[in-house]
């Protein structure tokens, strides 16, 4: 790919990220109740004492001037003070940020394990009863409500039949040195095996609940690629040529079919972010979707706003990367 | 009906009717549009359908079993909640919001896209360079983020929650519209519409519109179907509806406090959600399967 055209398409990203920026500052801004109030609460606090904290919040600025700082300070980082935990707003993220990096990759990998096998099989066996079952079964996978399912998986798994924990994501006796803060990795660097159960463990039900939506649309997706590629005259050759079934789906036909599943891959990951909130709350689980609803509910709005726009710029360069992906992967599209 | 004679009958008439003649020809599509029928009239008809009043409370029946378990009776199908409220009431009255939801946000969204995608994609220039950087703004966002961002800000209720979904849902139909719009733009007949000295007004809604309906119609019910789990979504996060109105999701969240000893709880509103959206699924991918001359083979 082309280098300059690749920093062209990076820079087309700067008025989406300068438009999403000032989306989220004046959704907030806008929201009513002064931060001033929420953030003293009933603390006796003299007027003069009021007024230097709306001038360290920069409230006392006229509205594009804070826009202007509010951006400065995104930049570096400075989303200033989380009411709730009276500790920098980005402290709060980054130490919220592992738990749903690590429930969103394990989701991801799960999809992609279950998506493709079954895509292709039911590509293979078209319109044999298969074919039909997980046809059906992807209506189905769609059609879910993610936190309904999390709910019945707790029920059954946790609940009834206590194989699995119902909350959290690791017991209290388990302890591991943070390396990565992926509890998978570092109990596996550590070599910590019960660790590791305990933390998988804790991970499986969460996972599945966001995975399954996922691994529903990518399966659709690698079926009708498959299908695609399948009925190209390359195919037919290499059939007339001799090659075995399996050698063909694995060396000619996979390795194509497989380039629309991994964009739609990359870009439904962008939709865990949403999805995590859900999952988080019904788990819960400690990351970042569950703080920021917790956030709302106790009007903790510099969280909040730092939170919306980690996602957002997350999402906007997520799909870019996935555009990249996507020409990468396939030569014949341009950039 | 066999194959032979639908293909027969669809190629009858004009397109549209050919298209639903193609739709009602599958089964399971038809089907799944009389169950989507069942719901709406269910939520329409639903002070007449209902057993018990949905915010009845007697806590004489709390967490009374469904009526084939020891304990339950049949005026309570599917048992009562936490409050004693009658379940499958709830579940009928909850028929309205998701649906109300539903319907009024891809139809005002629908519309908003429908103008705002007319507009680029045929006056292009700086209508269309603000219409697109808008949306490519708007889809910077993950669905479910914004909307609890809006919510946060206007605070919750039926209003604000459709608000805070056509924020963001009228993209989608705005960008099947401008492509539909760029391509049709550069057909015969709307040159020739231009050529009679057509007003832009005239040939955006008179010409262009009547020919793009299709692709317009078969995303707004795919769509729909998502709207209804990002309302319920919401309501279960407790921004949506709020108490006592009976909402499907705040219907599912309620019940998580009683996993242990009232399963019911939960499971029976999160399956009416799963059957209605499956239902718009089905019917909705029938409805392109038809009018998608892709897939007519």
């Amino acid at each position: 790919m082309n280098f300059g055209k690749l920093i062209e398409r990076l820079a087309q990203l700067i008025p989406v990220l300068l438009g999403v920026t000032v989306i989220v500052f004046f959704m907030m801004a806008l929201t009513p109740g002064d931060p001033v109030q929420i953030m003293i609460g009933d603390q006796p606090i003299s007027a003069e004492q009021e007024a230097e904290l709306r001038h360290d919040m920069g409230l006392d600025l006229p509205p594009v001037e804070r826009f202007v700082k509010f951006l400065g300070n995104a930049v570096t980082g400075n989303f200033g003070l989380s009411f709730f935990h009276r500790r920098p707003v980005i402290d709060v993220i980054v130490e919220r940020l592992p738990a749903t990096i690590e429930l969103s990759l394990v989701s991801l990998l799960l999809a992609l394990l279950t998506s493709i096998p079954l895509g292709v099989l039911a590509a293979v066996k078209k319109n044999t009863i298969f074919d039909r079952l997980a046809t059906v079964g992807s209506l189905f996978g769609v059609s879910l409500p993610g936190f309904w399912f999390g709910i019945l998986l707790l029920m059954l798994f946790a609940v009834h039949l206590h194989i699995l924990p119902v909350s959290g994501r690791i017991g209290y006796a388990y302890e591991v040195d943070a390396v990565t803060h992926l509890l998978l990795i570092d109990s596996l660097i550590a070599g910590r095996l019960d660790t590791f159960g305990n933390a998988l463990s804790h991970l499986i039900l969460p996972a599945l609940t966001l995975g399954l939506p996922m691994a529903a649309i990518l399966m659709r997706v690698t079926r009708t690629s498959m299908l695609e590629v399948l009925s190209q005259d390359y195919i037919t050759f290499a059939e007339a040529k001799g090659i075995n079934r399996t050698g063909i789906l694995i060396r000619h036909a996979l390795k194509n079919a497989l380039i629309p599943t991994v964009t739609v891959a990359a870009l439904e990951t962008g939709s865990l972010l949403g999805g995590n909130m859900i999952v988080e709350t019904v788990f819960g689980w400690p990351g970042l979707g569950r703080l920021v609803v917790e956030s709302i509910f106790v009007r903790n709005y510099p969280l909040v706003q730092a939170a919306v726009l980690f996602y957002a710029v997350t999402y906007v360069f997520l799909n870019f990367f996935a555009d990249i992906l996507y020409t990468v992967l396939n030569p014949r599209v341009k950039l | 009906m066999s194959d032979i004679a639908a293909t027969i009958s669809a190629q009858d008439g004009s397109p549209l009717r050919r298209n639903l003649n193609l739709f009602m020809s599958s089964r399971l599509s038809t089907l799944s549009a009389v169950f989507v029928l069942l719901f709406v009239l269910m939520a329409i008809f639903a002070p007449w359908i209902a057993p018990h009043d949905p915010n009845e409370t007697d806590l004489f029946r709390r967490l009374q079993p469904p009526a084939w378990i020891e304990g339950g009776e049949f005026a309570f199908l599917f048992g009562c909640d936490g409050l004693g409220r009658d379940i499958l009431s709830r579940i009928i009255y909850g028929a309205r919001i998701s649906i109300f939801i539903g319907f009024t946000v891809i139809v005002v969204a629908t519309g908003i896209g429908i103008i705002a995608g007319l507009a680029s994609g045929y006056l292009r220039g700086w209508v269309d360079i603000t219409i697109s950087r808008l949306v490519d703004i708007l889809l910077g966002f993950p669905y479910l983020i914004f909307a609890i961002a809006l919510i946060a800000m206007i605070g919750p209720g039926l209003q604000n929650i459709i608000l805070a979904l056509v924020y963001k849902e009228w993209v989608v139909p705005c960008r099947v519209v401008r492509g539909e719009t760029l391509a049709a733009r550069e057909v015969e007949y709307v040159e020739a519409a231009r050529a009679l000295g057509g007003s832009s007004r005239h040939i955006m809604l008179r010409e262009i519109l009547p020919n793009i309906l299709s692709p317009v119609i078969v995303v707004s019910t795919i769509r729909m179907a998502h709207v209804i789990i990002l309302e319920a979504s919401l309501s279960f996060l407790g921004l949506g509806v709020q108490p006592p109105t009976a909402s499907w999701g705040s219907m599912v969240s309620d019940g998580r406090a009683f996993m242990l000893e009232a399963w019911w709880v939960s499971t029976f509103p999160g399956l009416a959600i799963l059957l209605l959206v499956l239902a718009i699924n089905v019917a909705s991918q029938g409805l392109r399967d038809a009018f998608d001359p892709k897939f007519h083979d």
